[in-house]
């Protein structure tokens, strides 16, 4: 493309200026260590200024929804897990409530179960933020946020080890429960991470909110009116963070957080900077959550009564044969859910995760829809960065927590 | 009880004002529209319009091949201001275009092409109907129920030709759908012993006998 600024600045004894202005096309991606994954944004230019993005994605498209058509309920929880990888245990959380409701079990299952969930919910809420926030500061030029957060994260990770045997894919939060209680001295080991965790927020706040250079890097970058951000479909902390006080744990309450005493965080430019600081301010609230979890724990049991829906306890299955009975039958063909439809969202890590299920009557899904909320901020990235220096875009991809493994599904 | 009240009233009032148009509250909690796709974008303005319903939080295909029209289109919507939600739901066949929202919501743009990449749905007025999720140059509608879960071509790096290459895809032991629906689960009559059940006299019902059990 050329363009002759001819006519504006044009005086008669000056000869007629040619500027030629370079238009070119660059791939960000997919390999590109600040694309968080497999983005191939087709960046078209002008100069060093971005005229339009296109984000290709489906590169890590493995067909959950197609797959989880061809197995039974239980069977196709784990693939859940591997949706969003940073925060595994959110993503199970709608597939099991969204099953609770079609079997119409959803009010039966225990306190104890109730409060495990929120609780874990919440810690790994922390453990997507830390993820997300020290990475974004490392895509701005921060490389010991990064190296901070990741030690904290790796007690998440134990957290996650003790209950679920695996540090990411832990298939824990079951329909009509949870897979297993927690172990024993597991809420000390909590308690104790929650007590250190506000120095390292204290740490990571020091090193990032007031840094000349992140803000330099963030402040007015990418910025979402709330107008704008509600018909792009945003969700979670990227709403928020353009002044819109919605959060379904208090709007829709789910398992126990109309019982949970806690605040929303709402900024108020909509820019990377809110993002980061509507997620910073989050982390506290989820801490807090997490200590009156602990609080409210008590012994009881963790799954339904019904043995046509959770397995029957290892000890039993060896006396009793109607629970050795129900094993088998569990294991193989599984339970059947009544025919309906539901569309169920939890408020995980970074936006409303909604999964839109259709039951036939059989034991397998007929449909199910996973609705990703990063999907929708990523389709936002051409508004966003259109006439954004190139080092922009990098910055407003950080701050959209964009995660792969739910997009393409 | 008060939420499915407050359903029943919004549904009403919804029904009112799209009157070609079905209602129906799916167990207690939520509210389904069934909308033809003629005049689906007016409809949609004026649930964003009149009743608030600001985002279009989720849209996707699903597919019954056994219907005549065989594919329906699913919006989720939700209302952030009365905080409610509401399903519309629109049938359509293959050959059919259904409206594209991408004037009422600019972010059905991606959602509208993966209903387009993995059913086939056509949507008219979307002028960016590019494939999304699957491969460049993927032939087929992965999520179509006739379309098997291995695929049709699988990909592997050829070291004599020094690229990547398509090929059938082979299936080094046969491909097992294991269905464990007992065939005995809902069959109440055993062939043979129909005249049982036609001509079966209930007993009377056992008197119940108050007191500790023995």
């Amino acid at each position: 493309m050329s363009l002759t600024a001819e006519s504006a600045n044009a005086s008669p004894n000056e000869p007629t200026r040619t500027v030629e202005v370079d238009s070119h096309t660059i791939n960000f991606g997919p390999q590109h260590p600040a694309a968080h994954g497999v983005l191939r944004l087709i960046l078209e230019m002008k100069g060093e200024m971005v005229e339009r993005a296109d984000p290709h994605i489906g590169l890590l498209h493995r067909g959950t929804e197609k797959l989880i058509e061809y197995k039974t309920y239980l069977q196709a929880l784990p693939y859940m897990d591997r949706l969003d990888y940073v925060s595994p245990m959110c993503m199970e959380h709608s597939f099991a409530i969204a099953v609770e409701r079609l079997l119409g079990i959803e009010g039966d299952v225990p306190i104890r179960a109730r409060v495990i969930r929120t609780m874990f919910a919440e810690l790994t809420r922390i453990l997507n933020h830390l993820l997300n926030v020290t990475t974004y500061a490392l895509d701005c030029g921060a490389i010991t946020p990064a190296l901070w957060g990741f030690e904290q994260r790796e007690h998440l990770l134990e957290f996650y080890e003790a209950v679920g045997g695996s540090h990411y894919h832990v298939n824990y939060f079951r329909p009509g429960g949870v897979a297993k209680d927690l172990p024993a001295g597991l809420d000390d080991r909590i308690a104790g991470w929650c007590e250190q965790f506000p120095k390292f927020l204290g740490d990571l706040e020091g090193l990032l909110t007031n840094n000349r250079i992140f803000k330099q890097r963030t402040v007015d970058i990418g910025i979402m009116t709330a107008e704008m951000a509600m018909e792009w479909g945003f969700s979670g902390p990227c709403l928020r963070a353009s002044g819109v006080p919605w959060d379904l744990r208090k709007s829709q309450p789910y398992e126990i957080y109309d019982q949970l005493d806690f605040e929303i965080p709402v900024g108020r430019q909509g820019d990377c900077y809110d993002r980061y600081l509507v997620r910073m301010m989050e982390m506290r609230q989820s801490l807090s959550m997490v200590k009156q979890c602990l609080g409210l724990l008590k012994p009881g049991p963790i799954k339904v009564l019904d043995n046509k829906i959770v397995p029957p306890s290892r000890g039993e299955m060896k006396r009793s044969m109607e629970s050795l009975i129900h094993h088998f039958k569990l294991y193989t063909e599984g339970y059947h859910v009544p025919a309906g439809a539901t569309y169920t969202v939890t408020e995980a890590p970074k936006g409303e995760f909604g999964v839109y299920m259709v039951a036939d009557g059989t034991n397998r899904p007929y449909r199910c829809k996973i609705r990703a909320p990063g999907y929708a901020h990523l389709q936002a990235m051409e508004v966003l960065s259109k006439g954004h220096m190139l080092a922009d875009a990098v910055a407003i991809i950080g701050s959209l927590d964009i995660v792969f493994g739910e997009i393409d599904r | 009880m008060a939420e499915t009240q407050s359903l029943t009233a919004l549904g009403e009032a919804v029904l009112a004002a799209l009157p070609a148009g079905r209602i129906e509250i799916e167990r207690g909690a939520e509210l389904v529209l069934t909308l033809p796709g003629e005049g689906l974008v007016e409809a949609m303005t004026l649930l964003r319009d009149h009743f608030g319903f600001e985002q279009l939080m989720d849209l996707c295909g699903a597919d019954w091949p056994e219907r005549p029209a065989r594919f329906e289109v699913i919006y989720n919507l939700l209302s952030l201001s009365h905080n409610r939600r509401i399903r519309v739901i629109v049938s359509t066949d293959a050959a059919t275009p259904v409206p594209s929202l991408i004037h009422v919501w600019p972010c059905a743009t991606w959602y509208e092409r993966e209903a387009w990449d993995m059913y086939g749905i056509v949507f008219e007025g979307q002028t960016d109907l590019r494939r999304l999720l699957t491969d460049y140059g993927f032939e087929g509608h992965p999520l179509r129920k006739d379309f098997p879960l291995t695929g049709h071509v699988e990909v592997r790096y050829d070291e004599e030709r020094k690229q990547v290459v398509y090929e059938p895809v082979k299936l080094t032991q046969d491909f097992r759908n294991f269905d464990f629906l007992s065939p005995w689960e809902n069959m109440t009559t055993l062939p043979g012993d129909e005249k049982v059940f036609l001509n079966r006299v209930e007993p009377p019902a056992a008197p119940q006998v108050a007191g500790p059990k023995p």
